[in-house]
């Protein structure tokens, strides 16, 4: 059973944050709840108030710019939202196809994009992606709201850029170019994933021209494997440098050994997910392969 | 407010929802799951704890037609909203068509995961009415059966969805 807590409801931001300040470390954000109840459940952590952002309204859109070709995503929009809508299926279908693995349908139906990044569990699927993509994070407070590159945001093991007060409201996305291209590929044995990698490449004339590489869920956050990216640029996406890339990927995790594996296990699974990745996005970039 | 037996404030709300059509107020704790709320306030057993991590899938119930854990949703999240249990799916005594397929394809040993696959089946098929197989799969991934093999929920699930024979599909994919 879960401890005695009382539940706000704030109408905005503002109102919101300032309840988190009044309350300190006995409050904590609400949305889905599926990360935080959870761990309430478990006696793990405790909040005697929970503040509800869902009564905020607004805060689940999705909406695009054509002018600035940028995607912004409510910090409320639920996995289920992002896997079936028509604006990220027409601009971000890698975004869709990651999300469409989250969990399961139900964790899809209640949690929200903004509560999984907050919550920073290390085996987070949108983290890697969206590490990849160079995500922008806008939070807020009753005083400001500043914007904040998602690498900067990740900090570590349930721990994030957030400073008391603050909420995240929304993430913007920038749209990949159309000689861009992107994969996401894990491997689960338990609910959460065991590793996660997310590439994008941009070709131009069957160069690599711009490389980026994310590996998650091995370690306490999502990191860049940028030596792997380095060696990615400048060349064409052949076997033989997937493979070197895909190494040195696996060579730049930290794994440990846990329940979901030896740390031999995940490096060996970070080098094949990101020789997979890096070859499915180059087959996409060059238009041979489409999403699924 | 209202005071516990340890002198803690207990914080109450009051909730008013539709629990299989019928109007439902209560005031409770915002703690109380939505599952202990239906089986020990209403008597509603079909939804099954199991798990208690929202991974098997054997609470699941229909929020407002979408399948939640209900193990893992707090019952003050279905105020104002429907809520739809294996209980509130027969129709004057007559059983669902996905209830039906179960019985007839023998797609139910223990019975334990029945409620929340015949659920999330009719979640599916409500938004997707001729899902394919490899679409039923991945909707019903996150409901664990330690019995059947999946394989008889399967075919109940195809024969309603008539995503199978008259279209051809069934065993066009490989499982």
């Amino acid at each position: 059973m879960l401890g005695i807590f009382q539940i706000h409801e704030p109408d905005s931001i503002e109102e919101a944050s300032s309840l988190l300040k009044e309350y300190g470390y006995e409050a904590a954000v609400y949305a889905g709840g599926t990360e935080l109840l959870l761990v309430m459940k478990e006696k793990l952590a405790h909040y005697s108030h929970l503040v509800n952002i869902k009564t905020i309204p607004g805060l689940d859109e999705i909406s695009f710019d054509p002018e600035a070709r940028t995607l912004r995503i409510g910090a409320l929009t639920t996995h289920r939202q992002l896997e079936h809508s028509s604006l990220i299926a027409e601009h971000a279908p890698l975004l869709a196809e990651m999300e469409s693995t989250v969990g399961n349908v139900r964790v899809r139906a209640m949690g929200t994009i903004g509560g999984n990044l907050c919550f920073a569990e290390p085996h987070s699927d949108p983290a890697t992606l969206l590490l990849a993509w160079d995500a922008v994070l806008e939070v807020g407070s009753d005083e400001a709201r500043r914007r904040i590159p998602i690498a900067d945001f990740l900090l570590g093991m349930f721990e994030t850029a957030l400073q008391p007060g603050e909420i995240l409201i929304d993430v913007h996305l920038q749209l990949l170019p159309a000689n861009a291209a992107g994969a996401y590929r894990k491997f689960s044995t338990h609910e959460r994933p065991t590793a996660t990698v997310a590439a994008l490449l941009q070709l131009e004339q069957g160069v690599i021209a711009d490389a980026r590489l994310a590996v998650g869920s091995v370690g306490p956050a999502a990191f860049r494997a940028k030596e792997a990216e380095e060696m990615l640029r400048g060349q064409q996406p052949q076997e033989e440098l997937i493979a070197s890339a895909a190494e040195s990927a696996s060579r730049a995790a930290d794994p440990v050994d846990d329940l979901h594996g030896s740390a031999e296990y995940k490096r060996h699974l970070v080098r094949v997910l990101a020789a997979e990745a890096l070859d499915l996005a180059a087959r996409r970039a060059q238009a041979e392969v489409d999403y699924d | 407010m209202t005071e516990g037996l340890i002198g803690q404030e207990r914080p109450l709300v009051t909730i008013s929802l539709r629990v299989n059509g019928e109007p439902v107020e209560a005031v409770i704790e915002p703690r109380e799951l939505l599952l202990d709320f239906l089986r020990d306030r209403l008597g509603l057993m079909g939804a099954k704890r199991s798990c208690d991590t929202q991974v098997c899938g054997a609470c699941t119930v229909l929020l407002d037609d979408l399948p939640v854990s209900a193990c893992c949703t707090l019952a003050y999240e279905a105020r104002g909203r429907e809520v739809l249990t294996i209980e509130g799916l027969a129709q004057d005594g007559a059983l669902h068509p996905l209830q039906q397929a179960f019985i007839e394809h023998t797609a139910v040993q223990c019975g334990f995961c029945t409620s929340g696959m015949i659920l999330t089946a009719r979640s599916l098929l409500q938004d997707h009415p001729r899902p394919t197989r490899q679409e039923i799969r991945h909707y019903l991934k996150g409901n664990l059966c330690r019995c059947t093999g999946y394989w008889n929920i399967l075919k109940a699930v195809e024969s309603v969805a008539g995503s199978g024979r008259q279209r051809g599909r069934v065993g066009e994919e490989a499982t």
